[in-house]
């Protein structure tokens, strides 16, 4: 929120590696971190490289990092000016917002209305459609006469998503209209457990779509596009691999979906970082909104590697009320840059996640190469939390540039301890039809069938 | 405090130029080894000791990892087989909040009987039974943190004869 007060004293309330991230930036601004931590990261290196560290709660992220009134409080005793959510959590939650502007702090982030208006999917649906933008056939379906109406529009298979979902939680598709009243019943249950909101909507279902996404900054006046960048390389709609600028889109098809995620962006008189997640439909050439993203990503060092920009410093300025510092013209996008995140997760054992002790950490350095990492040797990656222990980025001159420094970081990274996904990416990187470029969100799994692990005798 | 990459970036320049292959550098707060690896590349070895610097916050009661071992391992009985989890995570006994569970004490388990899930990084797996019988007791209740050892329910196996399962 928009405060006209300089931000000298930050909380960063997260964990992991955008803790050390965020906490980056404050050491280069001079401005003072404080690290409110879980239990379980009261020693881990973001803790050692903020400034202050402040007791959040419990492991249990219900009782520390995804508790508003504990972030409050911890903001409040160390007098932090401002709150930094980083992302997951507690990031795009409204309740967090109102609850910092009534105890007098800055939420470094979108107002709680717009949080609210592009939460809810249906109404972030509505704003697209207001703002211009073109959507994927489909509407909300309150019962089975109105599912069946929807769906004689957007024909089969399609989409049952969760109002309340999103990140790929929520959304079951259906093939046959037989199925249709089972899935719908099975939907409105499980939404109603998982997100405490029982509202789904159908969508129709691209059988062969890219995942782009362009980054937004606004100061809630303008807005600027700061390139596109493609998640297309998922998981069960965890993505694994990025990169920017998203590889052969037609140039009109690029601009137009810049301007998409402008029009939005002003439409709803954002204030703040945000991304504007869009599915290209390979097969028709078009592009559809999808949902938008109120915070910092996963995989926003790619932008900043190819606009030599830092996201988080942006973020801070428009959070302090200050106007952009930046028109469109001076936005210049060089070279391409990926990104690969390397979990504790064991690939050749279906991803079984793989906490522990870690032994030692010996990371690539050079020009062109950045690892975003929260743990050192001795680091301890507990149970409670996502499995992201580092994220490699590579800058190249050209794509094909950026994918061999990439292939050769990754020779030298080494992370002792946990089973990581390191042998997952080499193989990605040698991969054809990835490097050929453009793959869609069903290449992952194709790729794990026919070049993934085999159990035995894997080293 | 810990170099930053540009800092890093300083150092390997200088390396470049001097034909170093390796530099070592020990502070109070900080190791740091850089290394030539290969024809271009490099590599960074960092470990920041700086101790974390807490905030007096005046709340009560010390941090959980400061409370020592949690319970020792429960005995198992004699004649009952311990549950154990498949990994280290967060015990569920319902598939989700509100749910009832799947299994009470009491109930018939087969090998293959769903008796829990464990959350392990976000990611859920179910617990088996592993043995065919009978649920006595769960010795690690819903939303607690079951340790590789932990013993998540004791069963009492079907008599002879059934091992054919």
């Amino acid at each position: 929120m928009a405060s006209g007060r300089r931000i000298r004293r930050l909380l960063v309330a997260n964990r992991g590696e955008i803790a050390a991230r965020v906490v980056r930036t404050c050491t280069r601004l001079g401005v003072e971190s404080v690290l409110a931590a879980s239990d379980a990261d009261l020693r881990s290196l973001p803790a050692r490289l903020a400034d202050r560290v402040v007791r959040l709660g419990p492991a249990a992220p219900s009782a520390s990092y995804l508790d508003p009134a504990a972030v409050v409080r911890a903001a409040v005793a160390v007098g932090a000016d401002a709150v930094h959510p980083g992302y997951g959590f507690l990031s795009e939650n409204p309740a967090l917002a109102r609850a910092c502007a009534d105890a007098g702090v800055v939420f470094v982030g979108p107002d709680p209305g717009v949080l609210a208006a592009v939460g809810d999917k249906l109404s972030a649906r509505a704003h697209a459609v207001a703002a211009g933008l073109p959507v994927v056939p489909g509407g909300e379906a309150t019962d089975l006469a109105g599912a069946r109406a929807v769906a004689a529009e957007v024909g089969y298979p399609l989409l049952v998503k969760a109002v309340g979902g999103g990140g790929g939680r929520g959304m079951k598709l259906v093939r046959d209209p037989a199925d249709l009243a089972h899935v719908l019943d099975l939907a409105v249950s499980e939404a109603a457990a998982a997100f405490g909101d029982p509202r789904v909507y159908l969508e129709r279902f691209v059988a062969s779509g890219r995942h782009v996404e362009v980054q937004v900054l606004g100061d809630g006046t303008d807005a600027v596009a700061l390139g596109d960048r493609d998640c297309s390389v998922q998981r069960r709609y965890q993505k694994l691999l990025e990169e920017a600028p998203a590889p052969l889109l037609p140039a009109r098809l690029r601009r137009d979906m810049a301007e998409a995620a402008l029009a939005l962006a002003r439409h709803l008189g954002y204030r703040g970082l945000g991304t504007v997640e869009l599915l290209v439909d390979r097969e028709r050439g078009t592009f559809s909104f999808l949902e938008m993203n109120a915070r910092i990503q996963v995989e926003h060092p790619v932008t900043e590697l190819v606009t030599g920009l830092d996201l988080v410093a942006e973020q801070l300025a428009v959070a302090e009320g200050l106007p952009l510092r930046l028109r469109q013209e001076d936005v210049v996008l060089t070279g391409h840059a990926v990104e690969c995140r390397i979990n504790a997760e064991d690939w050749a054992h279906d991803f079984r996640p793989s906490p522990g002790q870690v032994r030692r950490v010996v990371l690539p350095a050079g020009d062109g190469i950045r690892v975003d990492t929260a743990v050192q040797g001795g680091s301890v990656v507990p149970p409670f939390y996502d499995s992201l222990l580092a994220k490699l980025v590579v800058h190249g001159t050209d794509r094909a540039d950026a994918l061999a420094r990439a292939r050769a970081a990754l020779r030298l990274l080494r992370i002792e301890g946990p089973a990581t996904t390191v042998p997952l990416h080499e193989a990605l990187l040698a991969d054809p039809e990835f490097r050929a470029g453009g793959v869609d969100t069903t290449f992952f799994e194709r790729f794990l069938g026919a070049a993934g692990p085999r159990p035995v005798g894997v080293r | 405090m810990q170099l930053s990459p540009d800092d890093v970036r300083d150092v390997l320049r200088v390396l470049d130029s001097s034909g170093l292959d390796e530099m070592h550098l020990e502070l109070a707060d900080l190791t740091l080894t850089v290394r030539r690896e290969g024809a271009s590349g490099w590599t960074v070895e960092q470990r920041v000791h700086r101790e974390p610097v807490l905030v007096e916050d005046g709340r009560e009661g010390a941090p959980e990892g400061d409370r020592g071992p949690g319970a020792p391992p429960a005995d198992v009985p004699e004649g009952l087989v311990a549950v154990r989890p498949p990994l280290l995570g967060t015990f569920y006994r319902a598939p989700q909040p509100g749910a009832p569970p799947f299994l009470d004490a009491g109930d018939p388990v087969e090998e293959d009987t769903v008796v829990g899930i464990v959350e392990t990084m976000k990611m859920m797996t179910p617990v088996h039974a592993g043995v065919r019988g009978t649920a006595v007791e769960f010795r690690t209740g819903d939303g607690e943190f079951a340790a590789e050892d932990a013993v998540l329910l004791l069963v009492r196996p079907a008599g002879d004869g059934a091992t054919g399962g």
